[in-house]
């Protein structure tokens, strides 16, 4: 019924054409990969815009942008009509991703405008010249400690502190008292109660990590994360983890009622509650908060810096300022903006801010991340 | 058209059409990045080799990449053999239902699983075994996901084994287990390697399981290569690591491909209605509902687990469900979860017949033409599967960024990217058939005077087209649940099924996580909606094969 032989069968001598083809096509890719990797020198770039036609190109705005920008259809469309500017937007990963990848694609960007780097690596942004300076007359209404760049290369839109977050009722239930500042969290009462985001992965992690330091210094950091470690802390990738699944005071429900998110976290968890508690459920440590701010820039090398501009300016102006709360649960930076009413009514505003200077970060990152993961992780 | 010029092009097109697919989109990409990691600023720089190669933390991080990659496939091939020998053996009710919902794990994002893993078995578990942080749980885990490829890439080729090769051992006086390892196995060998190649290759770039479930020391190659790029930027590293992956992988690949060719057993293959049966025996009866049990435990419970909580997170009942069509509506993170599935349905359905031309082609290359040549074409049509997305993602970035192949931002970027993984999957599901069906009968056709275009129709079409839809549906469900490619080619307005649970994934409060849930059960519907659709399609009268 069946025959068994080995397939040595359909022996056409064929078998060199097939290897010679493959091997042109490995030659073909080689070549191709070198030039268009080293081909591409600044002044190639350069010469390919042409200046003075700058405005004169089709197509739409295009703004390079984080997973989390959000903007209500009506503000956008609004801007659209009333400047005839029409609006693409790009995700592009988180904000570290967004910007490394802006980064990379410099001499050819994908867009014209970008949204979403924050102080913590606006230092690789500005040593890559990745923003042309650009002055919005909307500055004057913001508060001169969120304007962090004397060259305006970049302008600040929002700031979204990282805080630590705790589950109110789970503290209430096991009869421990709520930890006060971020020093306690090394004492045996929080043994495994904490939940952190890897700095080398996570945009928050990071930020607490510079927390961390800001507060403790150079030479103390290490040794707040040796015992941190002894006191049993999780490390998760990324913020869903953390706050969706690890997190007692979430949806998720998980085992952990400490956790690294964000300032205006609390409010979203009274957003959708029917009847709102007078209190948020969750709440956030003192003196636990580092600075976070978000900043625009019109990319180097767009040829509609005209339009990118008027984007921008878009973006500091009342009406979008005042739409981003709810759409990103960022806050605002321009003064005159009001916040909505679930944001003034739970979002406790942190008076001790932590925070360090974007050139120490800049110059530092790196090896403190590597620092982290030799105290934490290995 | 000539005869010759016909003869010509049915020689060339099948080679040339795959290399051209995987130069453009594969190799061309992956060799701007690492040259551009290597090679900086006009002149090449290796420092970053021996930095590399010299780290502890390196080794231990490829040991690791290894042996949790080996470890997995076992537990996955385990698993998935005798549910493969369940489907082919053994008629039962619900069994095609079954058998395209075996998919429904491969295409869930890994985030929701995970945390249906870890209701399951993390530490409020109500099973009251805590396995989070242990390598058991990423174990489990990419078992999970992965059991359909062995399953139903081993199942294919068994449902059509002559079952009288077996009965006769029995007859002789041999036990199942003996007629099973003496006669069943050896026949399926190359259905098996070529689906543990695949689970392989899956676990051995695995990037969310490692880092949700694998506690904070896991590392894979996958995860250091993502750090150096994505997050560091450290260009040089990051490419010295894709180099090392690439080289252990084409290494692995070209040992398979030898020891493959070398393997394959031709045979008559049978309509499956003829090999499988009611179970009858008690030892059949209880493997039949012994089988069932384990499937529904081990497949079915993390999977009840999401539709549970879809209806329980953000407000008992169908709160949640309702929300999907309304939060976040008036803003353009809103995706309305019709555009969604309409997205991922076309998205899907383009890169399934990229994929299967492609591959179909590459496999009749592979099965048909001989010589150490083929070894290598089949070996590079792999190595987009073992390859780190990252590096894939960031060199479309730089090199598919002008004319002629001007693609950053285009629509056809998301199939694409697809297909380059699809495509393996689709050549390993159909050589080991190609290679199965017996020469015999092409032979005989030939010496009847059928021309070889008549050969290939009437006697391996319909046993080929089952084969081809198995891998069709892989394709298809690989590009439902892709996210890596989708979310990295950043297409705001095209947003896919996954890329929408994400953005819930992204947002504080109950109610987003509940949509999240929801979203990923109307994901499993619809990928065995679709799965059941294609198991279904026939050739005409020969469907049986």
């Amino acid at each position: 019924m069946s025959s068994f032989r080995p397939s040595s069968l359909p022996t056409r001598p064929r078998s060199t054409p097939v290897l010679a083809m493959v091997a042109v096509v490995a030659a073909f890719v080689v070549l191709a990969a070198s030039c268009s990797s080293s081909g591409r020198t600044p002044d190639a770039s350069a010469t390919s815009q042409a200046p003075g036609t700058t405005e004169s190109v089709a197509g739409p705005l295009v703004l390079v942008t984080h997973d989390s920008f959000a903007v209500s259809d009506a503000v956008l469309h609004d801007f659209e009509t009333r400047t005839g500017i029409q609006v693409k937007i790009l995700h592009e990963g988180d904000a570290v991703e967004m910007v490394n990848k802006a980064i990379l694609t410099k001499s050819n960007p994908e867009g014209d405008v970008l949204f979403g780097i924050d102080n913590n690596t606006l230092n690789r942004a500005y040593d890559a010249g990745l923003f042309e300076p650009y002055a919005s007359s909307g500055l004057d209404q913001i508060d001169s400690q969120y304007q962090l760049d004397d060259q305006h290369r970049v302008t600040p839109i929002d700031h979204a502190d990282v805080c630590l977050n705790y589950d109110v009722g789970w503290f209430t239930q096991h009869g421990i008292v709520a930890p006060t500042s971020m020093d306690d969290l090394t004492q045996p009462a929080y043994k495994g109660l904490l939940v952190v985001e890897n700095p080398a992965t996570s945009t928050p992690g990071l930020a607490f990590m510079l927390a961390s330091v800001a507060h403790f210094g150079d030479n103390g950091w290490t040794n707040y994360w040796k015992q941190l470690r002894a006191n049993d802390v999780q490390v998760v990738d990324g913020w869903e983890q953390a706050y969706n699944t690890a997190f007692s005071g979430s949806a998720g429900k998980g085992d952990k009622p400490i956790v690294v998110s964000y300032a205006t976290s609390p409010p979203a968890e009274v957003l959708n509650a029917n009847p709102a508690p007078a209190t948020a459920p969750t709440a956030v440590v003192p003196g636990s908060c580092f600075r976070q701010i978000e900043f625009a820039g019109v990319l180097t090398g767009t040829k509609r810096a005209a339009a990118a501009q008027v984007f921008i300016d878009f973006l500091v102006g009342r009406q979008f300022q005042e739409d981003m709360p709810l759409q990103m649960y960022v806050e605002p930076v321009n003064g005159q903006a009001t916040e909505p009413e679930v944001f003034t009514k739970y979002v406790v505003r942190p008076t001790d801010l932590l925070s360090l200077d974007p050139a120490t970060i800049g110059s530092n990152r790196d090896g403190w991340i590597d620092q982290w993961t030799t105290t934490v992780q290995r | 058209m000539s005869r010759r010029l016909a003869r010509w092009l049915a020689g060339w097109v099948p080679v040339a059409v795959p290399l051209a697919f995987f130069a453009a989109f594969f190799a061309y990409p992956v060799g701007a990045i690492v040259v551009r990691g290597l090679h900086p600023d006009g002149h090449w720089n290796f420092a970053a080799f021996g930095h590399v190669l010299a780290s502890p933390i390196y080794q231990r991080v490829a040991w690791f990449t290894v042996w949790q990659a080996a470890a997995s496939t076992v537990v996955t091939v385990v698993i998935g053999l005798p549910l493969a020998g369940l489907f082919a053996r053994f008629e039962f009710r619900g069994k095609r239902v079954l058998w395209s919902l075996l998919l429904v794990p491969f295409v869930l994002p890994t985030v929701v699983v995970g945390a249906a893993f870890l209701s399951l078995l993390g530490p409020h578990a109500a099973l009251g075994i805590n396995l989070q942080g242990t390598i058991w749980l990423v174990l489990i885990a990419h078992a999970f996901f992965n059991v359909a490829v062995v399953t139903r890439t081993v199942g294919g080729l068994w449902s059509h084994l002559d079952p009288d090769l077996e009965a006769a051992a029995r007859t002789l006086g041999a036990s199942p287990v003996r007629a099973f390892r003496q006669i069943t196995l050896p026949l399926l060998r190359p259905a098996i390697a070529a689906s543990a190649s695949i689970v392989f290759l899956f676990c051995f770039t695995s990037f969310g399981i490692i880092l949700l479930l694998g506690g904070s020391h896991a590392r894979t190659l996958e995860v250091e290569i993502y750090d150096q790029t994505a997050r560091f930027l450290h260009l040089d590293l990051a490419a010295v690591l894709a180099v090392l992956q690439l080289v252990g992988v084409a290494t692995a690949l070209i040992i398979y491909s030898r020891h493959q060719r070398r393997r394959a057993v031709e045979q008559s293959l049978r309509p499956r209605s003829e090999v499988a049966h009611r179970p009858v025996t008690p030892g059949e009866r209880t493997f039949v509902t012994g089988a069932l049990a384990a499937m529904a435990l081990f497949l079915g419970l993390p999977l009840l687990v999401l539709i549970l909580r879809s209806f329980s997170t953000g407000g008992m009942g169908l709160q949640a469900w309702r929300a999907l069509g309304s939060t976040h509506r008036g803003s353009t993170l809103f995706v309305s979860p019709l555009d969604a599935v309409r997205n991922s349905l076309g998205f899907a359905a383009t890169a399934t017949v990229i994929a299967v031309v492609v591959g179909g082609l590459a496999a009749w290359v592979v099965a048909r033409r001989p010589g150490r040549g083929v070894v290598w074409f089949d070996a590079a049509l792999m190595l987009p599967l073992g390859t780190s997305a990252v590096t894939v993602g960031f060199g479309f970035l730089i090199a598919l960024d002008r004319p002629p192949l001007d693609l950053r931002g285009s629509l056809w970027l998301v199939p694409i990217a697809q297909a380059t993984v699809a495509v393996p999957f689709v050549i390993r599901t159909l050589v080991p058939v190609l290679r199965s069906i017996d020469t015999n009968l092409r032979e005989a056709a030939a010496v009847l005077g059928a021309s070889p275009g008549q050969v290939w129709r009437e006697v391996d079409l319909p046993i080929v087209f089952r084969a081809v839809l198995v891998s069709a549906g892989f394709a298809f469900a690989i590009s439902l649940g892709e996210f890596g490619a989708t979310v990295f080619l950043a297409r705001a307005d095209h947003p896919t099924v996954p890329i929408a649970i994400y953005r819930f994934l992204g947002q504080p409060g109950a109610l987003n996580l509940g949509q999240a849930y929801a979203l990923s059960v109307v994901l499993m519907a619809l990928t065995a909606a679709a799965i059941l659709v294609v198991d279904r399609l026939r050739v005409g009268s020969l469907g049986e094969f």
